[in-house]
């Protein structure tokens, strides 16, 4: 297919239906509603099904009777609907059923504003609702890139039978940009564990409820390898100009691109910086970080908020490197100017600590 | 007399129910079981099956089953119903489930005349959790969390929801029955039957409450809960049918 250029919301939506999504239940929620819209406009003409919910809530529950039958089916929506979909993300995850939500983040808490904020980082990652259980979270930080993660969100989603939340922002959901997508799929595998009516076959039935103890705890751990498995085969994760890197920011998403405009400033003033971006922010991309404390002192972590993916780096370096952190919450887009400030400054931090060793 | 088909096939053999004792699930159950098969839907059919008494309604029906969180029966049952068309599909929900945290899912599945049945067990309590006030407890009847009674002024009034949807356009059928001894079994029976059928025949969304006794946190017998619903229940929530559009539907497409 040609480039065509698309914003991010319509994107998400294009790249649903190309990936087989027939399915799409939501309820209106600015910086979002393109993409509902797009779904409204477009799902009749592919013979899938739209409906405008009477709430978030009532959209993943729809979601869920959709996966239950084998559907790929999505919902979507901004950080104070999200949290309404909890209750029904931990249904799938107890399920074990395949969905794609995507939450285009507004600053917050409560109604917040509709600007681009990445506050949701916690809720996203550790699960969101209640129980043991984890969501696979992919963060795109391009239009061409919201185009390739939906595609792979409803793989990884019906590989190991999962939600997977793609965590984006106002930003990345409004902006225009030339995307590339890939051809429509064709026929879907059967999904044989789906409800359909029994036949002539046994009757089937999905439950979470599992009222003995030693039977749920076994259900736990059976997530568990299945989330191990995810950790071990879907990080993902860019390394930006990290060969010689000195000092190595950590942003994902709108943030990340941001940074490497700063990173791009300063390597004309051949200041060796780099950067890391996670693009799978659950599993996260600890082992490439491990790596890099081998000879990176310090990193930076840029994030929309007031530190949440920070905790995730600290969590991997472990104490093996300095971890700086500047964040911008509320709704507030940073600039390459600011952060080309912060990174500049501690490079000159950094390069008087070693000047002063040398001297003592 | 014979009897003609002693076990509903889609009724599973040899479980030991969980219910208790004069219980007004059972009954259900097997009418349930019983439509399915004489209807010959159980074999496309996916029942949706709330969160209460009935959550573990799979151990007793011979169908697909997906549970629901608690209120969303109607929501999951839509998602399934506009992926797969060519199912049958129902729910089966108590007055806690259906018309306390789930009134929205309940409003709006109905409005859109979602081409779904609603099996609805009112029984004025919450069962499961051990006898707190429903939306449908009556006034003055006392609950755990209503110890003195309900009262109109703290608790407000006794919800009647299947009155509610039978004034929308999109609900093709909502009857109210009651399980209180032998006439009101069949007259279930034949409301039930009544629902499946309406969906079958694609005339839209349906609902059968049922009026069903629970004796254990009614404090009652048996015998004298199926009299309590006669006598005070019925009172506040007339037994007969609250809408028939079918035909109406019908002539609409």
């Amino acid at each position: 297919m040609s480039k065509v250029f698309m914003s991010g919301n319509h994107t998400f939506a294009e790249a649903a239906i190309r990936a087989g999504c027939r399915c799409y239940f939501g309820y209106p929620i600015t910086p979002q509603n393109e993409l509902g819209e797009y779904m409204a406009a477009n799902m009749a003409n592919v013979g899938g099904v739209f409906i405008q919910s009477e709430s978030e809530t009532a959209a993943i529950n729809m979601v869920i009777g959709a996966a239950s039958t084998g559907a790929r089916a999505m919902t979507s929506s901004s950080s104070p609907g999200v949290s309404l979909k909890q209750e029904g993300i931990s249904f799938l995850a107890g399920f074990e059923l395949p969905a794609v939500i995507v939450n285009v983040m507004r600053g917050g808490p409560g109604l917040g504003n509709i600007a681009p904020a990445q506050g949701d980082y916690f809720q996203a990652t550790r699960g969101g609702g209640h129980g043991d259980y984890r969501t696979p979270v992919f963060a795109p930080s391009s239009v061409q890139e919201a185009a390739d993660l939906t595609a792979i969100a409803f793989d990884v989603a019906d590989r190991y039978r999962t939600p997977v939340m793609i965590l984006a922002d106002g930003m990345l959901g409004q902006i225009r940009e030339p995307v590339v997508f890939p051809d429509p799929i064709g026929e879907l595998p059967e999904k044989e564990w789906a409800l359909k009516g029994r036949g002539d076959g046994p009757s089937r039935y999905m439950a979470s409820l599992i009222l003995d103890a030693l039977e749920m705890e076994k259900h736990n751990w059976k997530l568990v390898r299945k989330y191990e498995e995810i950790a071990k085969n879907e990080v993902r994760c860019e390394q930006f100009m990290l060969d010689d890197a000195e000092i190595v920011a950590i942003a994902y998403g709108t943030t990340a691109r941001i940074a490497k405009g700063a990173i791009n400033r300063l390597r004309k003033d051949n200041i060796p910086v780099g950067l890391l971006r996670p693009i799978s922010l659950w599993p996260f991309p600890k082992n490439e970080i491990i790596d890099l404390t081998k000879r990176v002192r310090k990193f930076i972590v840029f994030e929309m908020s007031t530190g949440q993916m920070l905790e995730d780096v600290l969590l991997a370096v472990q104490g093996r490197a300095e971890v700086q952190f500047h964040g911008r919450p509320g709704g507030v887009v940073p600039t390459p100017i600011e952060f080309s400030r912060i990174l500049y400054r501690e490079y000159q931090i950094l390069q008087k600590g070693r000047n002063g060793a040398s001297h003592s | 007399m014979t009897i003609k088909n002693p076990w509903p096939i889609y009724y599973k053999k040899d479980v030991i129910t969980h219910y208790c004792p004069g219980c007004g699930h059972g009954i259900v159950h097997r009418i349930v079981a019983e439509v399915l098969e004489e209807l010959d839907v159980g074999r496309r059919a996916i029942c949706v099956n709330p969160a209460g008494c009935a959550v573990l309604a799979y151990q007793y029906f011979d169908i697909d089953m997906l549970e629901s969180a608690h209120g969303r029966g109607t929501a999951m049952a839509t998602g399934i119903k506009r992926s797969r068309p060519d199912l049958f599909v129902f729910t089966y929900q108590g007055d806690g489930d259906l018309s306390a945290i789930g009134t929205a899912e309940t409003i709006h599945s109905a409005n859109r005349g979602e081409q779904i049945c609603v099996i609805f067990i009112n029984n004025a309590v919450y069962g499961m959790t051990g006898g707190q006030m429903a939306p449908t407890t009556l006034i003055d009847m006392k609950t755990t969390t209503t110890p003195k009674g309900r009262t109109a002024r703290v608790d407000g009034f006794p919800l009647h929801i299947t009155d509610v949807v039978a004034t929308f356009p999109g609900v093709a059928y909502a009857e109210r029955v009651a399980v209180n001894g032998p006439a009101g079994i069949n007259r279930t029976k034949k409301a039930i039957t009544t629902a499946f059928q309406t969906q079958i025949d694609g005339l839209g969304y349906s609902i059968i409450e049922v009026l069903s006794p629970c004796p254990t946190n009614w404090k009652l017998n048996s015998i004298d809960s199926f009299a309590w619903i006669t006598d005070v229940m019925a009172k506040e929530f007339p037994i007969g049918v609250l809408v028939d559009r079918r035909r109406k539907q019908a002539d609409a497409d």
